[in-house]
């Protein structure tokens, strides 16, 4: 080390240290937030002070009142103007205030809250040893057939924890549309996502099953986060910051100052391109796009429903609102880099899920390949890179949401003995045993085909519209033909419930409490209302639509 | 505000299929009347259309105009001409006759499950079919025509996959299973054909900025809406693919044979002779007048395969062993004849396709219903099953033989007149496929003498010795349709005034006039 260089250490470390300012914190705007992160802390003491017995009601009242309340919170900024006028950068430039920000918080809040029913249904399952139990296994610890099993059957133990784990989620949901730097986006991903590993690995029955599918979920997971956070340190490498605004600026090459460390890398648009591609890569695993979608058929598959309907509908809105958020505020002016790439997800991850969901015979992974075709439909709304391509990507997910989540719950209904009867074989004749569950569930399937009067077609019009604004005419068309091609596996379970003779040994349609119902009453609710009276919902949307900077 | 009765027309059996379907398992009986007396009333509403509609007035008439989904550009708009007047009135009037003929076909044949309820569903689908079909007829918005055009298939769906005939020749598990087939054909192939025609909507939001169909063809009349041809000619190709697979054209019918074979006759006539009307309709009022320019590129081919139609389903029609089969083939000659009236781009072709669409639903609904009623007396759809039924069922015979003439087109019925218009205004312009066309008629002369030959005449077969004649719910059904198509055919003027008009507006929106007769131009 030569002399000077000393010099200039000893120097630096003599100057008077600049004060640390007090971080300034806009509490009531990330009230949202604060206040389902802080029932799932709560959540947590009731697990361990509460008695047993009363922790189920403790853990649905807590978390139903905090949902609702950060509902509200969203609606009350939203009235505030803070999605439109007032919207800014909040909690020192982590956190996004703004229409789409609150939009998608607004929909995770009430899909959760729906997936919260479905989650506090104990009515399905038939009461073991006189206590009534849900979908979550006895004892998530205890070895699947071991005796340790046997006995936190007996003892009527339930998994309350999912409540608060489900609040955590929620949590980091709402966090990941906002997040407006990189380090908040990672940090938001991993709260979201550990949960759900968990989530995942607690179904009662098929339990081995469920494992699977949590160790397949976290270990692809894992990597994708490690994607993502090494796709972070590149951009951080090429833009000398992590915060959103910051790097949108070198990239439109208006920043001069070149932070001495990183003189090397800086402007490297290497490091921009593999770092952007990277972080695109670990959202689009997210949202499950082709081909980053190997986990979702057999993690819908093994999880239990209630989780896999929560898990489609939520982790879908949160991701593509990141999704939305990186490419339209951090790399816009990288749009012509990225929209060709996009352009080929998009269509394979339409064509994909489509064509691989005809060769189905389960409904739960049936479904999985839609929720990819989906992916894929609203792709092609994010690529429209407009405004009106923003607000038809919200809109699309919020009728999206519902119908995922209300065809989990029906899904749920169709038990036999082995618990939930989920091959399609076994659904012949639905229609004739109970016409008013196949007929509901005909309803979400015709929503998912995108007919008219549901809020399918208005969802996927919107998005193609504004695909097509934005000239991607060939995309629209290759989105149409999909369509007609998930229209075919759609169509074929509304013949098998309805048209093919029941079985003798087919299941039985459970009746469930009236959480379940509301869950799937809400879903045709909002499935008719947004297809048919589409127009508040839209100008909604719209008003949404613009990130701010 | 004015009543909207075009909005009543249209509603008053969509809350009537509501209402059919809501009756208790065990009230059949009462949601078979309150269906029938629920299309009554529409008739009477469409009755009242008729009245009001002024044939010499302004183009669209009894318009309403709500905005309905501010974002999409999309209002719901109403408006009728002639030629939706009329195929209103057809649709109004079939309904009841199709719901009288369909009065025991949905009958359970389990009781004792309390939930499984296929009467009222039944009912209340061809209500809601009907409704569907007449806000189409209405919608002066293609947005609006697109939504029901498509939302027409489910209802549809059901009612083709989920009843059939009773008796069936190879047992109630292939009849589920050839149903469901047909069904699910049906579907598919309407709904890839609606699906491209919804990139060709979205398409032409993206040129024009509005869906309503006026301000649209205005725009384009008066030149401040100019579109590239290429452009335009897609869109066209787009919205026509729908549309031919709907009416159904060569090569895009094969899901008709199929789905008028599986279904009850009622719903067979539901489908040929209703349903498939929007299709031909469509053409004339969204095809012709959005993309006049495409029409006329398109005319040629369009018109070869409309030719193959004819001939192609006569061929086909005089092999058929099904009579269904042989009705859902002569169908689509004829659907061949309207296609062709629609491009020859003359008035009378037009006029004469309008007039054919009427008189088609008449005529198939006639021949059809009284071929329901014979089939559910034997148990058989094959022709080579039946034989002297003249004999023991003159009535039934006697109704079957006008029904068939109509259908091959004997003048005095009502059809000749349209046949007639339809070839004399292609001649004038395109003599070559006129001629070749006529032989469509010799065609049909041969399958439905034939047919009548073979299931009515000759010697008596025991199977069919005891056959009762028909019945009165029956004559009330088939008498008064062969009243119609006597009236009309010797009297169209009724509805060739209503029509007339229109078609000269359209013909003025692709820019063509009739070609001069030679004897005058030689002058």
């Amino acid at each position: 080390m030569s002399a000077a260089a000393v010099h200039s250490l000893w120097t630096t470390a003599a100057e008077p240290i600049s004060k640390i300012d007090a971080p300034k914190i806009e509490y009531g705007q990330l009230s949202p937030t604060l206040i389902v992160v802080g029932a799932a802390l709560i959540g947590v003491l009731i697990e361990a002070f509460v008695p047993r017995r009363s922790r189920y009601y403790a853990q649905v009242f807590l978390s139903a009142v905090a949902l609702c309340a950060a509902f509200a919170a969203v609606v009350a900024l939203a009235a505030d103007g803070f999605g439109t006028t007032k919207a800014h950068i909040a909690a020192m430039g982590a956190i996004a205030v703004d229409g789409p920000a609150l939009f998608l918080q607004g929909t995770i809040l009430l899909a959760g809250l729906v997936g919260l029913f479905t989650f506090a249904e104990r009515r399905l399952d038939p009461a073991a040893h006189g206590n009534r139990v849900d979908s979550f296994a006895a004892q998530a610890a205890s070895v699947p057939g071991s005796d340790s099993e046997q006995a936190a059957v007996k003892a009527g133990f339930t998994t309350t924890e999912v409540f608060p784990l489900l609040l955590f989620a929620i949590g980091g949901m709402l966090i990941f549309p906002a997040a407006n730097d990189l380090l908040t986006l990672f940090v938001a991903l991993e709260v979201l996502s550990l949960p759900l590993y968990l989530l995942c690995a607690l179904a009662r029955r098929k339990r081995l099953m469920s494992q699977e599918a949590a160790v397949k979920y976290f270990l692809l997971g894992a990597f994708a986060s490690a994607f993502t956070l090494f796709g972070i340190a590149l951009l951080y490498g090429y833009a000398g910051s992590v915060s959103y605004a910051r790097i949108a600026e070198v990239v439109d090459g208006t920043v001069t100052n070149v932070d001495p460390a990183l003189a090397n890398t800086m402007g490297n648009d290497a490091l921009l391109l593999i770092g952007g591609a990277m972080l695109a890569m670990g959202l689009l695993f997210k949202v499950g796009a082709v081909p980053f979608h190997m986990w979702t058929p057999d993690v819908y598959q093994g999880a239990p429903t209630p989780v896999t309907g929560f898990m489609a509908a939520a982790t879908k809105v949160a991701a593509f609102g990141a999704l939305l958020r990186l490419l339209y505020v951090v790399l816009p002016g990288l749009r012509w880099d990225w929209r060709p790439v996009m352009w080929a997800v998009a269509i394979i991850t339409m064509l994909g899920g489509a064509i691989v969901a005809i060769t189905q015979t389960d409904i739960k992974r049936l479904l999985a390949y839609s929720s990819i075709a989906h992916a894929g439909f609203i792709l092609a709304g994010v690529i429209a890179t407009s405004k009106d391509g923003v607000s038809s990507v919200l809109f699309y997910l919020a009728g999206y949401s519902f119908v995922t989540i209300g065809a989990f719950a029906v899904v749920t209904l169709v038990r036999d003995a082995g618990g939930e009867a989920t091959h399609l074989s076994k659904w012949a004749g639905l229609g004739r045993r109970s016409p008013l569950v196949a007929a509901v569930f005909a309803v979400f399937l015709l929503a998912f085909a995108g007919i008219p009067l549901t809020s399918g077609f208005a969802g996927k019009f919107a998005v193609f519209k504004a695909a097509a604004d934005g000239g991607a005419v060939p995309l629209v068309v290759i989105g149409v033909i999909s369509s007609a091609i998930a229209a075919f596996f759609y169509i074929r379970v509304i013949v098998l419930m309805f048209f093919s003779e029941p079985k003798p040994d087919g299941p039985t349609v459970a009746v469930p409490s009236p959480m379940t119902m509301l869950a799937i009453g809400m879903g045709v609710a909002v499935t008719l209302v947004l297809g048919v009276a589409p127009q508040y919902f839209l100008d909604l949307a719209s008003q949404a639509g613009v990130f701010v900077r | 505000m004015s009543f909207p009765l075009l909005t009543a027309t249209a509603a008053l059996p969509a809350l009537g299929a509501v209402a059919t379907a809501a009756v208790p398992a065990a009230r059949r009986t009462a949601a078979k009347w309150l269906a029938l007396l629920v299309s009554l009333a529409t008739l009477a509403l469409a009755v009242t259309v008729l009245v009001r509609f002024d044939p010499d007035g302004t183009r669209y008439q009894l318009t309403e105009s709500h905005s309905w989904i501010k974002d999409f550009g999309v209002r719901y708009e109403l408006g009728v001409d002639g030629i939706a007047v009329a195929l209103i009135a057809l649709t109004a009037v079939l309904i009841p006759f199709i719901i009288l003929a369909g009065w025991h076909d949905a009958d359970p044949l389990e009781t004792g499950n309390r939930r499984w309820r296929p009467t009222q569903g039944f009912f209340a689908l061809i209500l809601a079919v009907e409704a569907m079909v007449i806000i189409s007829f209405e919608a002066t918005d293609v947005f609006l025509f697109y939504i029901f055009f498509e939302a027409m298939l489910i209802p549809m769906y059901f009612l083709i996959g989920g009843f059939g005939d009773r008796a069936h020749e190879h047992g109630e598990e292939t009849a589920a299973t050839q149903r469901s087939y047909a069904a699910v054909k049906f579907l598919l192939y309407n709904l890839v054909g609606g699906l491209l025609m919804l990139a060709a909507v979205i398409g032409l939001y993206v040129v024009a900025g509005n869906f309503s169909l006026q301000q649209i063809a205005e725009a384009r009349a008066s030149g401040s809406l100019h579109m590239a041809t290429s452009t335009e000619r897609w869109l066209f190709l787009g919205f026509f693919f729908a549309f031919a697979v709907k009416a159904p054209l060569w090569p895009l019918h094969t899901w008709l044979p199929n789905a008028m074979q599986e279904s009850t006759a009622p719903v067979a006539v539901l489908i040929t002779a209703v349903v498939d009307k929007v299709g031909t309709f469509a053409m004339l009022r969204f095809c012709l007048q959005l993309f006049p320019e495409a029409s006329k590129w398109a005319t040629p081919v369009i018109l070869v395969l409309a030719l193959i139609s004819i001939v192609y389903g006569a061929l086909l029609a005089v092999g058929q062993r099904d009579i269904k089969r042989l009705v859902a083939y002569a169908s689509i000659s004829h659907f061949g004849f309207i296609v062709m009236g629609i491009f020859a781009m003359t008035s009378q072709g037009q006029s004469g396709a309008t007039l054919y669409m009427v008189n088609h639903g008449i005529s198939t609904a006639a021949l059809m219903l009284v071929a329901g009623f014979l089939i559910s007396r034997r148990g058989s759809r094959l022709i080579a099953d039946y034989g002297g039924v003249q004999k023991v069922a003159p009535v039934l015979a006697g109704t079957f033989l006008i029904g068939g003439l109509a259908t091959l087109s004997l003048p005095g019925l009502a059809p000749f007149v349209s046949e007639f218009l339809v070839l004399v205004g292609t001649f004038t312009r395109y003599p070559v496929i006129g001629v070749i066309a006529t032989f469509g008629i010799v065609l049909a002369a041969l399958y439905v003498l034939v047919l009548y030959q073979r299931t009515m005449t000759g010697p008596v077969k025991p199977e069919v010795s005891a056959m009762p004649d028909l019945r009165v719910r029956e004559l009330v059904v088939v008498a008064p349709l062969i009243v119609l198509l006597i009236f009309l055919g010797v009297y169209p003027k009724p509805v060739t005034d209503i029509v007339n008009p229109a078609v000269r507006q359209t013909m003025s929106d692709v820019h063509k006039t009739d070609p001069k007769p030679e004897v005058e131009a030689a002058k």
